[in-house]
């Protein structure tokens, strides 16, 4: 099956992108495409986007990872979500940002765009000026005997990022969830046009600030692609060092918050202590607790400093000493298990169908890890671990195992610095390049095309989350009220990272 | 009953002679103190008392703002025992603590909270980008600093602060009061 979709992708021209090539299809190549996907749920779409000119699909099929692309010369191409529903933010993102329409796409309402930036396509080659108020946003319809909505943000009661959620509740069970976000649109993707990939990168770098490791390392990995270039050995050590250290303080963070959530206060504040424990390590060893701007095109800016090897030894002792005792007693009460099990449900179906990555994708059966297959130095391909459950106890396990193999690559990575220079030049030339890179929430997805002066001329920041959000509506559906907290933490999916 | 043995009582010993989690107090900048002194006479503000509740709101961070303000609830930073909390309504708030470049998408939601505060308040801004717009200030969907939509009273820079820094900050809210008053 997947052999015929591949050579019809192969029919394209070959557009240069590296390591995963790039095709440009025509429109009925496209139409194809799209038409075959239906029958072919293994095929994974992880991101849609646009340029001036064309939109592009980046499809794992099987072990490897290609991108489709179709010009879009009238303005039209055709729609991915008929086939995959993950596809609809995609589609209501490129109209919003290039103005191009997605013919029988499931959704045509605005995305990012609320009505209140002063253009509209502010990505397109010629933006239009926007004179209009900003509309009513229009919510999908819900129908039913006592059915009532409970509108929710932007301004959330915590310390969260702003979105607004729309819940229509039958009594005290959710009919329907939809999430509507954009309020942190930043005009990213239009700041990264035109700049140096080095000035580029510190707005990957600041894509989702939880996941700054992972942004900075799939947007240098994109830069080096398109330009030929390897890092050296000890700065993509260095790389894996810290993007470990990220993904065990976010699951820490993650973790706590849960059991907080389920009302175990004390599950919270350990997982806290610990985690302040690994930023400061974090701090000592690269002079930022959360190690912004230290990844850059072309290795790291900065060596592991005097002290920062203890400190980072110290600190993931603690953990590797704690975590079990907290593991037992989240294990051993009856009440947390109560709250966590069977509760916000993404069947393995779903996961599949939406391509979810990291810890939605493994507590739901999807194994994918980009740390394994596409696979990148210097990490030895290992199976990740996966449950099918799917509930939010499973989320909250596959972080409790990522957690100690975080603490064991990390130790290993230590124990085995290789030497070599920090950082390659970066030659002044044009290019194409895609990063994939395992952050703590799933694959970071960044495709990268610069000029021949070395300056960024398209580029598209993929966080995991595109793929989550859906997720969450689905996981809320039939469950309480209540447990929509729980059910949004154990998603986690970032807000920032999807507004660009 | 065991089980509270096995567990409590070497907790407890435990206790008495291991130093604290909790990290000693920052002391605020004086020359800080003493600016957010002047405004709060310039306003002829009414004092707030010893005790502040903050209501955060994020106008466009990348979350790496918030992720840091979160820390100071940890039991490291534990800015409770300081009498500053965070409180859910904007009602029940003596401080706004915004973060991010004010995107224009959440201008309208930052305004609303605040008018929904009662005066006196505190308006602070943290993070480089809330200071000024940061990074992102040339783009066509921000604002530029959070000073744009409202008078700001406190600026705590940094990419992120560090719960230290906005503990300090918060710190001199309440000295500012102190003296002030």
């Amino acid at each position: 099956m997947s052999d015929t979709l591949l050579r019809l992708i192969r029919h394209g021209q070959e557009q240069g992108c590296r390591p995963h090539q790039r095709y440009l299809l025509d429109r009925a190549q496209w139409a194809t495409l799209v038409a075959a996907l239906a029958d072919m749920p293994e095929v994974a779409l992880l991101g849609l986007w646009g340029d001036p000119g064309q939109v592009h699909a980046a499809l794992l099929i099987e072990d490897g990872l290609l991108i489709a692309s179709c010009g879009v010369p009238d303005g039209r191409f055709a729609a991915f979500s008929p086939v995959r529903p993950g596809a609809v933010l995609f589609e209501r993102m490129i109209r919003d940002l290039w103005g191009f329409v997605a013919e029988g796409g499931t959704d045509q309402r605005p995305w990012l765009d609320h009505g209140r930036w002063p253009v509209t396509g502010p990505l397109a080659a010629n933006p239009a000026p926007n004179g209009m108020a900003p509309p009513q946003p229009v919510f999908l319809p819900v129908e039913g005997e006592g059915v009532h909505q409970i509108p929710v943000g932007p301004v959330h009661a915590g310390i969260i990022e702003p979105g607004h959620f729309r819940f229509h509740v039958q009594g005290e069970t959710v009919v329907r969830l939809e999430a509507r976000l954009g309020y942190l649109h930043k005009g990213q993707i239009g700041l990264m046009l035109g700049k140096p990939a080095p000035v580029a990168a510190r707005f990957a770098a600041r894509l989702s600030g939880d996941s700054t490791v992972a942004h900075g390392w799939a947007f240098a990995q994109g830069v080096e692609a398109a330009l030929g270039i390897t890092p050296s050995p000890r700065a993509l050590a260095l790389r894996a060092l810290m993007a470990e250290l990220e993904r065990l303080h976010n699951h820490l963070n993650d973790w706590g918050f849960l059991c907080n959530d389920a009302s175990f206060a004390w599950l919270h504040a350990r997982a806290g202590a610990l985690r302040e424990a690994v930023l400061r390590a974090a701090n000592t060893a690269f002079g930022h607790r959360l190690m912004m701007d230290r990844v850059v095109p072309g290795g790291v800016s900065d060596d592991l400093r005097p002290g920062g090897d203890a400190a980072i030894r110290a600190a993931l002792a603690m953990v590797a000493a704690e975590l079990p005792a907290l593991e037992a007693v989240y294990d051993s009460h009856a009440s947390l298990q109560d709250r966590m099990v069977g509760t916000g449900v993404i069947t393995p179906a779903l996961a599949m169908l939406f391509a979810a990555g990291g810890v939605v994708g493994r507590a739901s059966g999807r194994g994918f890890d980009a740390r394994r297959r596409p696979g990148y130095a210097p990490y030895a391909p290992a199976e990740a671990a996966v449950l099918t459950a799917g509930d939010v106890d499973a989320r909250a396990r596959i972080r409790l195992a990522e957690m100690h193999r975080s603490v064991a690559l990390a130790k290993g990575l230590l124990e085995s610095l290789p030497p070599g220079e920090l950082l390659v030049p970066l030659p002044q030339r044009g290019g194409e390049g895609l990063g994939l890179v395992e952050g703590f929430r799933g694959e970071c997805l960044h495709w990268v095309a610069l000029d021949d002066e070395g300056l960024v001329r398209a580029v598209f920041p993929r966080d995991p989350s595109w793929l989550h959000w859906p997720l969450l509506e689905a996981a809320i559906e039939g469950n309480i009220v209540a447990d929509f907290p729980l059910i949004n933490k154990s998603v986690n999916a970032s807000y920032s990272g999807v507004d660009l | 009953m065991q089980g509270w043995r096995r567990l409590l009582w070497p907790r407890l010993a435990q206790g008495l002679v291991s130093a604290p989690l909790t990290d000693p107090p920052p002391v605020p900048p004086e020359e800080v103190v003493q600016a957010l002194v002047a405004r709060l006479e310039a306003a002829a503000q009414t004092r707030l008392g010893r005790s502040l509740a903050i209501r955060q709101v994020d106008a466009g961070s990348c979350n790496g703002c918030e992720l840091e303000i979160n820390a100071m609830q940890n039991v490291v930073h534990d800015l409770e025992r300081f009498g500053l909390r965070f409180v859910a309504s904007p009602r029940h708030a003596d401080v706004l603590l915004v973060t991010g470049p004010l995107t224009r998408n959440m201008r309208e939601a930052l305004l609303r909270t605040a008018e929904c505060m009662p005066e006196p308040k505190w308006v602070v801004a943290a993070g480089d980008c809330a200071v000024d717009g940061g990074s992102f200030k040339d783009s066509y969907a921000v604002e530029g600093g959070i000073d744009a939509a409202l008078p700001v009273d406190l600026l705590i820079p940094g990419c992120p602060p560090t719960p230290t820094q906005l503990l300090e900050g918060m710190l001199a809210l309440i000295e500012a009061q102190r003296a002030g008053g």
